[in-house]
């Protein structure tokens, strides 16, 4: 009881989270015609079912890679069990009937078709008189939610990784009342340099894995030694962090077309895309990386000194280092750490599109904020929690992926995005007048 | 002093009621401000009950109480800030409705509350008429500026009018508040602990505004923890306890001993505990610190279980001269030793590491994180000692904090509680406890009771005895002279940044002879 109190305190935003998950799933719940390899094992148990194992099978499908999948697990199942598969169609209905006309012309029969939602309904089937379109045979269709399939949810998690993995630093930031507007730039600069030092050194496409490490390495470095100057201009220097990134986030822009002659880089070896494409235990490895550093971020903050004198810092910096607390070395890290952070992100989007790009990173560091805002981060500092921020990321990629199923267009979408921004504002507010008035 | 009781008499003995005549005088002329009644209860406080106060015009009412006891939510409500659940306020026998700050300007109350509400990048001229510009929506500037001279002159100060009021000093940013309020006709002047952050002299100005005010026939509502003040300016005294109306006396029926009983609801027999004893041999010497022209050439030293007392005129370099042993500043010469080995302080963690620390005056802005819990700002300063690789020892850190809250009697419903929510004696006392748990052994209080109630003070002056008689070396700074001359074992007086004398027995000293030290 009193932990789940503690709980809705702290993380009072995953409520929100559930609830726009589950308004979502009601607005998208609509007739699913599966495909894929659950699919196609089913249609072929309900072929061996209704002619038997010495039934004659024609697979139609589409070239799409789910319906692939279909066909080609359709068929194994099919085989195995002593069926036989006629032929085995990727394509359109064209494709269909110069297979039955071969299949005809052997002088075989065609017992049932094997075929999903789209290619049941092609109408090149009832053109044959020994065929017919009730011989299709369809998966069965079922009442699900569009959001809740879990290859969207796959996919939400998956577009959320970067910006949460940046917010990660950037909830380190604000926490000690600061704020860091150069991530944006370093995604660009770190995707770009990686790019070159296997282009220019690496060579190329045929770089090796070591290559391919090293310059994983060097933008992920780059950024941190940017992010290392933001925290020293703010603690020798005592610049506001606000104009010291600013500035930083200018510069780095500007260094990341000027490297790269304002063209994406693209000459990048297979092995490079393994970060951000590649799939682990089925769920792709940006997520997994993700959920690796906010375990160890959640830990850092809430059980070492390191976590506790951001906190401190955050709250009031001047009794901080009254109390001995190495203000201006933490400060430095902190900064260290978001610039690390911004890195990582670039190398992973490059990882993702195959590209260094000096576009890459356009108005990150407006999304991360607005992460770290809604997860109930003030950015007066002092208060905020890392878990908040990955469900705040999560709120807002709910939010994008929820009006892009249900046909919201791209502009309205900013609004919205914008309101909720605000409201999560409003919200932090709200509470914090009622807790000063207790 | 002599002249202002004088000229009032009439007023206090219509006032007192002590003949059948005076109270049918009374009669038609209603009093100034009444508050009736009144009760005020936040969730699971109840900050006023049943609350009465009677204001005379020309009068001076000291509202006395403890922190907690109810005068701020009081004077809240004059100010229009705070609604009463029941009673009523009337003024000149009328009911009044205060629901907003407007409400309390057009019945002629004026508020000063501690923390000023100047804008501090617009001068004395623009912070007056703020709010109140002509209303053609240009600024009659020259207009505005004779009116804020002619307020000024009535008042008989001359405040600079085109300086930014954050390069005014307190005393002044505090009669350029004064002003503002008096720009709107007040009738009743309310002022919340004004002298705390004033010199002598500026408070004995302050005075005089005073009096000023009330031959006007102000009434004037005066709050302060400084009971010294109130035997020389009140006419009465409201006495509030837990949001209960106590008492209501004129001053000359009351002595300080009483109103400290009234005012913590017991008998204090001794307001300085102080126990003498021997004292070691010197611990901490400082010798030729300098900084600039706050801190000019101060050496002393501090004797093992010894109370050094500093004090002097605000702006005399004492907190200037204890940031610099702390390592707060940067000092430009001058060294430290302790135990006669030198140490090189640089900054605050040095220090600590050496064993000194510091208990700062403004305990909100320097010496706690508010909104973090009251563990975690116990933590601070020791984390290093209570971790394992970096990571925080919670266990260690609850039960070393349990120790001291028990030792310190720090009362706090959980380890968990926010800081912010203490009250100013607790919050002393968790920051202490930051560093005994430190294991400082030269401890720097500055202002030790500043802000803090009288029953809060006597605890702290005990365990300021108790450290002592440990053995550590403790310097206090302080403004209030009873409180030096009450619980030193020596004192130092400062004059602009300077070692203006040192006192080797405060049994045999006077306030007066300290002062003449500290006026240079």
């Amino acid at each position: 009881m009193n932990l789940a109190r503690i709980y809705f305190r702290d993380y009072g935003m995953s409520l929100v989270l559930l609830l726009l998950g589950a308004m979502f799933s009601f607005l998208t719940v609509r007739e699913q015609h599966p495909s894929g390899a659950a699919a196609g094992e089913q249609v072929a148990d309900l072929i061996l079912e209704r002619n038997g194992t010495s039934a004659t099978v024609l697979i139609a499908s589409r070239a799409t890679s789910e319906d692939q999948q279909f066909a080609s697990a359709a068929e194994a199942r099919l085989t195995s069990n002593g069926a036989q598969v006629l032929a085995s169609v990727a394509g359109g209905p064209g494709d269909v009937r110069k297979a039955i006309e071969e299949i005809l012309a052997k002088g075989q029969t065609i017992d049932a078709i094997a075929a999903n939602d789209v290619s049941s309904k092609w109408n090149v089937y009832d053109r044959f008189e020994s065929v017919g379109s009730e011989k299709c045979v369809v998966p069965m269709s079922y009442t699900w939610p569009d959001f809740l399939k879990f290859s969207n949810l796959l996919g939400i998690a998956s577009q959320t990784a970067i910006y949460a993995i940046i917010a990660v630093g950037m909830t380190m930031v604000i926490i000690t009342g600061g704020i860091d507007l150069s991530v944006g730039s370093l995604v660009a600069l770190s995707s770009v340099i990686s790019a070159i030092v296997i282009r220019d050194f690496g060579g190329g496409i045929s770089a090796g894995i070591s290559w391919v490490l090293a310059a994983y390495l060097s933008g992920i470095l780059t950024a941190a030694c940017l992010g290392i100057f933001c925290g020293l201009m703010i603690t020798r220097f005592r610049v506001p962090p606000f104009l010291v990134s600013l500035s930083v986030m200018m510069m780095a822009s500007g260094l990341a077309f000027r490297v790269s002659e304002g063209r994406s880089i693209a000459e990048l070896p297979k092995s490079y895309l393994w970060v951000g494409s590649q799939v682990t235990w089925g769920i792709p490895n940006p997520v997994i990386l993700m959920l690796f550093l906010y375990v160890i971020a959640h830990i850092v903050m809430s059980q070492t000194v390191f976590g506790r004198y951001v906190y401190s810092i955050g709250g009031n910096a001047e009794a901080a280092r009254l109390s001995g607390v190495p203000v201006k070395r933490i400060l430095l890290m902190v900064y260290m750490i978001s610039g690390l952070l911004a890195g990582l992100g670039g190398i992973i989007q490059s990882s993702q599109l195959a590209a260094g790009d000096p576009k890459f990173g356009d108005m990150y560091e407006l999304e991360v904020i607005a992460a770290v805002v809604v997860g109930g981060t003030s950015l007066m500092g002092g208060e905020g929690r890392i878990f908040g921020t990955l469900i705040g990321a999560f709120i807002i990629a709910v939010i994008k992926n929820g009006m892009n199923l249900t046909n919201v267009a791209p502009f309205n979408q900013k609004i919205v995005l914008g309101a909720v921004l605000l409201v999560a504002v409003l919200l932090d507010q709200m509470k914090r007048n009622h807790s000063s008035r207790n | 002093m002599a002249f202002a009781s004088s000229s009032r008499v009439s007023d206090s003995d219509g006032r007192t009621e002590v003949t059948t005549q005076d109270a049918v005088a009374e009669e038609t002329t209603a009093p100034l401000l009444q508050m009736v009644g009144i009760s005020k209860s936040f969730p699971g406080v109840q900050a006023l009950k049943d609350v009465s106060l009677t204001l005379h015009k020309g009068e001076v009412l000291a509202l006395l109480g403890e922190n907690g006891a109810g005068k701020s939510t009081l004077i809240k409500m004059l100010g229009g800030a705070i609604r009463p659940d029941a009673g009523s306020i009337l003024i000149d026998g009328e009911p009044m409705v205060l629901d907003a700050p407007i409400d309390s300007i057009r019945a002629g109350i004026g508020v000063i509350y501690q923390e000023f509400n100047l804008i501090p990048g617009l001068n004395a001229v623009e912070n007056i008429f703020l709010g109140r510009e002509a209303s053609s929506g240009f600024v009659r500037r020259k207009e505005e500026q004779q009116r804020a001279r002619k307020l000024f002159e009535g008042m008989g100060v001359t405040i600079p009018l085109n300086v930014a009021c954050r390069h005014l000093s307190i005393a002044q940013q505090q009669l350029v508040e004064i002003a503002k309020t008096l720009a709107q006709d007040v009738r009743i002047l309310v002022m919340d602990e004004p002298s705390a952050a004033l010199t002598p002299s500026e408070v004995e100005r302050l005075f005089h505004l005073i009096r000023e005010l009330k031959s006007q026939g102000i009434g004037i509502i005066y709050i302060s923890h400084r009971l010294d003040e109130i035997f020389e300016i009140a006419d009465s005294v409201t006495v509030l306890r837990d949001g209960e109306h106590i008492q209501d006396s004129p001053i000359s029926q009351l002595t300080r001993q009483r109103i400290i009983e009234l005012m913590v609801g017991r008998s204090i027999q001794n307001e300085f505990p102080k126990q003498r004893h021997s004292t070691g041999e010197p611990r901490l010497q400082v010798s030729g610190l300098c900084r600039g022209h706050r801190v000019k050439d101060v050496s002393f030293h501090v004797c093992r279980g010894e109370v050094l007392g500093i004090t002097g005129l605000v702006g005399a370099g004492r907190t200037e001269t204890v940031r610099l042993i702390f390592g707060a500043d940067p000092k430009d010469s001058g060294s430290i030793s302790l135990d006669g080995r030198e140490i090189r302080i640089s900054n605050p963690r040095d220090a600590v590491q050496a064993g000194i620390c510091l208990l700062t005056e403004d305990r909100k802005g320097q010496g706690l994180v508010l909104q973090r819990s009251v563990l975690e700002n116990f933590g601070l300063a020791s984390l290093h000692e209570m971790s394992v690789m970096g990571f925080v020892r919670h266990r260690q850190e609850r039960e070393a904090f349990a120790h001291y809250v028990d030792l310190l009697r720090i009362r706090i419903p959980s380890q968990q509680q926010p800081a912010k929510n203490l009250s100013g004696g607790n919050q002393q006392k968790v920051v202490l406890a930051r560093w005994l748990q430190r294991n400082a052994e030269v401890i720097i209080f500055d202002e030790p009771t500043r802000g803090i109630d009288v029953g809060a003070k006597h605890e702290i002056y005990l365990l300021i005895n108790q450290l002592a008689a440990q053995g550590k070396s403790i310097v206090m700074v302080s403004s209030e002279l009873p409180e030096v001359i009450g619980m030193s074992d020596r004192i130092l007086v400062m004059h602009q940044g300077k070692i203006t004398g040192e006192i080797d027995d405060p049994t045999q000293v006077t306030q007066e002879q300290i002062m003449a030290l500290a006026v240079g």
